[in-house]
Order: C-alpha cells, then structure tokens, then sequence
C-alpha cells in the first residue's frame, strides 16, 4: 500500500537558502560580451543577489609601467578601453606633455580630437548596435559594423594599428594625415549619417525595443553621483557632466557642442544619450575639419619626439637627440599630474607621479568601468536575468577597462 | 601658487584643521595636501557638507609605496562638480601596518577602490562592508605594487634601476 505524501506542506517548510537557486552567470558566457562573473542568487525568474567576481583579464597594467619609459605605455593605455583605444593614447600623451610642459601646436590638437570623436562614435556604435543585438535585433549590428571597420580603415592609415592603435606620438603624430586617410574620412562623414539615421528608425520608436530598455536597469543621479559614475551612464540619469567641457583639453573650446542628456538614468535613456553623442561627434569632426589650420603635425621637443630616420643619419643634432630619446638620457621633470580626457565610458584619468626617472614612480589610471561596475548588483536586484543581460549590455562595460 | 578659490578653500580647512594639514601645494593646478591620517575621515565630511565647497564626487582613490619612508600613502582626489575644482588629499600610513577608516558610508564607489587599494598595497580600510581582494585571487599573500616586489625576472641586468635613470632604491619623495 502507498503512503500518501503532501509535497504542497513539504514545499513550504523549506528555508530561504533551498528557496533560491544559484545561478552562475559566467566567467564566459555569450550573453554578456567579455569575461565577467556573476553569481546570482534567483527566485524563481527574478535576481535577489547578485556577486561579482572581476579580474580575470588583470594584467598589472600600474606595475607593468613602473617598468616602462613613457613611450612604452601608450600600448598598454590601448588595452584599458579597446573599443576607443586612440582617446587612451591621446589621453596618455596629453598627461606626459602636461608634466613636460610642451606647448601643442593648433593642427595637432585639431587632429586628435577628429581621431577621438572618430573613436568615440566606433565605441558608441558598438554599444547601441550591440543593445540591438540583446534584444533581438541582429541588423542594425551587421549594418553599422561596416562603418567601424572604416573608422578602423582610418586608424590603419594614419598609424598603421586597427584595434589596439598606438596612434601618435608625445608631442604629435608620427606623421601627417595622408590623402588616402582624409579621402576615407570624407567617405566616412559621406556614408555615416545615413546609416546612423537609419539604424535609429530601426531602433528608437521600435515598440519591442522600447518596451524591452524603458525602465529597465534604471539609477537615480544621486545614487550615480555617489558611485561616481561618469560618461553617458551619468548623463542618462540627467547630470551633465562632460570632461571635454568642465576642463577642455586639446582645444574642445573652439567646438560648438551639445552635451545630451537623460531622465530616468534607464537602459533606454543610455541608449539615447549614446545615440545623441554621435550626432555630436559628427558635428564636432566637421568643423575640425573645416577649421583645420596649416602647419605642423608635431611640437617642437626633440628632446621627447624622435628625429625622422633620414636627419639621424645625415644631421648631428638629430642623431645625438635619437640616442639620448632611446637610451632614456633625457630630463624629465619631477611632479605630480593629474589629467582626464572624455572616454568612451567616461572620465579616463591618469595620475602620474614622476621622481625624475625615466618611467613613472607610480601610475594610476583612474578607469570608468572599473568604478561605475560595481553598482550593477544594486541596478540589476529585483529584475529578470534578460533584463539583467541589458543593463550590462547599456552600461558598456569594457573587460580590459574593468580589469586593467 | 594657488588660485583665490584654492586659498579661499585652504582658508577654510586651516581655520578647522590647522593642527592636521602636513603641507600645502599646488600640482599642474590641483591642490594637494598631506594631512594627518586621524582627521582624513573629518576632513572628507567637511569638504563634502560645507555650503561653499561641496565636493561631493569622488574621483579616484588610490594607494602609493614610499620605500624609503617605509610609508604608504593613500591618495584621495574629490572634485566638486558645481564649482568644478578638484582637490587631492593625501595620508601617510607605515608599511608595516597601514590602516585607515572607509569612507563607503559617504561615497558607494569608494567600495571597489578602497578594495583595489587593499588588494595592492595591503591598505586595511576599517569598517569597510567587504574587504576582500578584487582583481588578484585570493589566495595570493603578498601585495604586488609594493616597490620591494620586482616586476622582471631579477637575473636580468637591463631592468635594473640604474637603467631607469634612478639610483637602487632611491625612491625620491615628491611632496
């Protein structure tokens, strides 16, 4: 004979700890773009906690360049942020010319910030078509990714470099923008707000996409502020702070730009400001190019700029100044630099001891993702782990900026 | 030399914490000050509330080896976002048993870098929610941006810092 078992009173006698079921979301998992770990604690469909686990990519980037003269590191700032690796470059070569105190010719700052805006709109596009992706829309991705790979065409032209650019130099570039670079950029500014526009149709007012990003993975400013977020995640909650405007830097003055910004500091309103910033960035491209003054594309430090190949060979001063620049024979000066530029993510900052080496005493890079990261368990509680999987997606978190 | 709203800042802070300012400069625009590790907490409170300052973000934190003091030093930079200016605090904690208190109950993204700070330079932040190591695992025993853990495999004579333009452990102090 049977014996007759009540599972209904058996199911409520469980304790919390055989309520909720462990999830792990990770280190590898095709949903969220990077290596990234979180333990999530469910009920049923919805997240109640949520654990990070973070440096699986660590690669001691702050010790690895108290071992590297100042050249050295601008490959290792490309690895922090590798969707806009030209703002980390130029970022790091605006810090050293700031310790040096080296005076920036017009065109070269002109130069950088295209290469940036250039950088910036490859890094946006890359999240907001990714957004798409996330929630089901796999063309605006296709479509939009050819245009990165023209911006990445660019890079090639001007540096040689496609994802990790090592672009320029302290003090300049390493050479003049060639006519095939400026005909790809021509192309680019042609093509670009085309499709951009088209991708928004696809996108803005799509019911589906709305109805999945509105609300979801929302901050207030003030809890923002408070984990001192920076970048479009801030200014989607409504705060307008934007380095290239509270402390210009390589001429941003001379620009006429908006700043967009956000309400409700949701997934949508991310995607938003994203989408806004590019226009902008179109915008600030087309009048550093037709501002762009003549003259030199770099400053005049021979004590920090390499000579061109043929002076070290026919001219005395260019030899002993290549010698003295590879052999680490030049002064630097003692002090303490901070300087940030506007990121992909946000306020990427360096701080820069010097005690007169030839490589920093210490370096720290203050690295966006890293800092606003760690509010994700507090935006994603309460929610479904597809709604999780946006909130990642929105807030473009970066593994190599994350992990330095 | 400072601007009028730097001293108007540094005015403030030495009328209330006089006895706890080490020293006073201005690097590439940027007031710094080394204080006394017992008032950092107080002075963060103050810096944040006070009507005319208010810096309320935190901008990075971070932890320095001095060797030759047998020192480390946390740094702290707050920027105020209303009256954009930035400011940089510095403390001196001994290598041998840093500790300072957390400032997590006032700023939620000082977590992850006071975490960052500990994992490196073995900065015991007291009162902080959940000081565990963050980007190294943690079982690792030492804390790596410490100056006396080499980088390079030491049989290599080109990485010595002879090469690098600076004497075998003469670190200098910068401020």
């Amino acid at each position: 004979m049977g014996m007759t078992r009540n599972i209904v009173g058996e199911h409520r006698e469980l304790g919390d700890e055989n309520r909720y079921t462990t999830l792990n979301l990770g280190p590898t998992h095709p949903a969220t773009h990077g290596i990234f770990q979180n333990v999530l604690t469910m009920d049923g469909e919805v997240i109640v906690r949520s654990e990070p686990t973070i440096g699986y990519i660590h690669r001691a980037f702050e010790k690895l360049a108290e071992r590297r003269p100042y050249a050295q590191i601008t490959p290792i700032t490309d690895r922090l942020n590798y969707c806009s690796a030209p703002i980390n470059n130029m970022g790091w070569h605006m810090t050293v010319e700031k310790l040096l105190g080296v005076e920036i010719p017009k065109r070269v700052q002109y130069l950088r910030v295209i290469i940036m805006e250039l950088a910036r709109i490859s890094d946006h596009l890359i999240c907001n078509s990714v957004l798409g992706v996330d929630t089901g829309a796999l063309t605006g991705f296709v479509y939009l990714f050819q245009f990165r790979e023209l911006i990445y065409e660019i890079y090639e032209e001007i540096c040689g470099a496609r994802l990790t650019t090592n672009i320029g130099r302290i003090g300049g570039f390493e050479r003049d923008f060639s006519p095939t670079a400026w005909a790809k950029i021509d192309k680019f500014m042609k093509e670009y707000p085309v499709a951009l526009k088209e991708f928004e149709k696809l996108l803005k007012r799509n019911r589906i996409f709305m109805e999945r990003t509105i609300g979801v993975g929302a901050i207030s400013a003030e809890r923002a502020l408070s984990y001192s977020f920076s970048g479009p995640n801030l200014r989607a909650t409504g705060v307008d702070y934007d380095v290239r405007v509270m402390e210009p830097y390589s001429s941003y003055e001379d620009f006429d730009f908006e700043i967009p910004v956000g309400k409700n500091g949701d997934t949508y309103d991310r995607f938003l400001v994203r989408q806004e910033e590019m226009w902008q960035s179109l915008s600030i491209i087309r009048q550093a190019i037709e501002k762009l003054p003549e003259g030199p594309y770099h400053a005049d430090v021979p004590e920090f700029y390499l000579p061109p190949k043929e002076q070290v060979y026919n001219n005395m001063e260019a030899l002993i100044y290549h010698f003295k620049i590879v052999m680490g024979e030049t002064d630097i000066p003692k002090g303490e630099v901070y300087h940030c530029v506007e990121g992909g993510n946000g306020e990427l900052g360096f701080y820069l001891i010097s005690d007169g080496g030839r490589t920093p005493f210490r370096l720290h890079f203050r690295r966006p993702c890293f800092i606003y990261y760690q509010a994700y368990p507090e935006m994603i509680q309460g929610s479904n782990i597809s709604d999780a999987i946006l909130t990642m997606s929105s807030l473009n978190v970066i593994a190599g900026e994350l992990d330095a | 030399m400072e601007s009028a709203e730097q001293s108007e800042t540094l005015t403030l802070l030495t009328e209330r914490f006089g006895d706890s300012i080490l020293s006073t400069d201005v690097h590439y625009g940027i007031l710094s000050l080394s204080v006394k590790q017992a008032a950092i907490v107080d002075i963060i409170h103050f810096l944040y509330d006070h009507p005319q300052l208010r810096y309320q973000y935190l901008t990075t934190l971070c932890g320095i080896h001095y060797p030759e003091l047998s020192q480390i030093a946390v740094m702290y930079q707050l920027h105020s976002l209303e009256n954009n200016k930035r400011i940089r605090l510095k403390i001196w904690l001994p290598e041998d048993k840093p500790e300072t208190p957390t400032i997590t109950n006032l700023f939620a993204g000082a977590n992850w870098m006071e975490r960052e700070t500990y994992d490196f330079f073995g900065v015991v932040f007291t009162g902080h929610p959940d000081l565990r190591r963050i980007l190294n695992v943690e079982d690792m025993t030492i804390f790596p941006m410490r100056k006396e853990y080499p980088l390079e495999d030491q049989t290599r004579e080109d990485k010595k810092d002879e090469m690098f333009g600076r004497l075998p452990h003469q670190h200098l102090r910068t401020s």
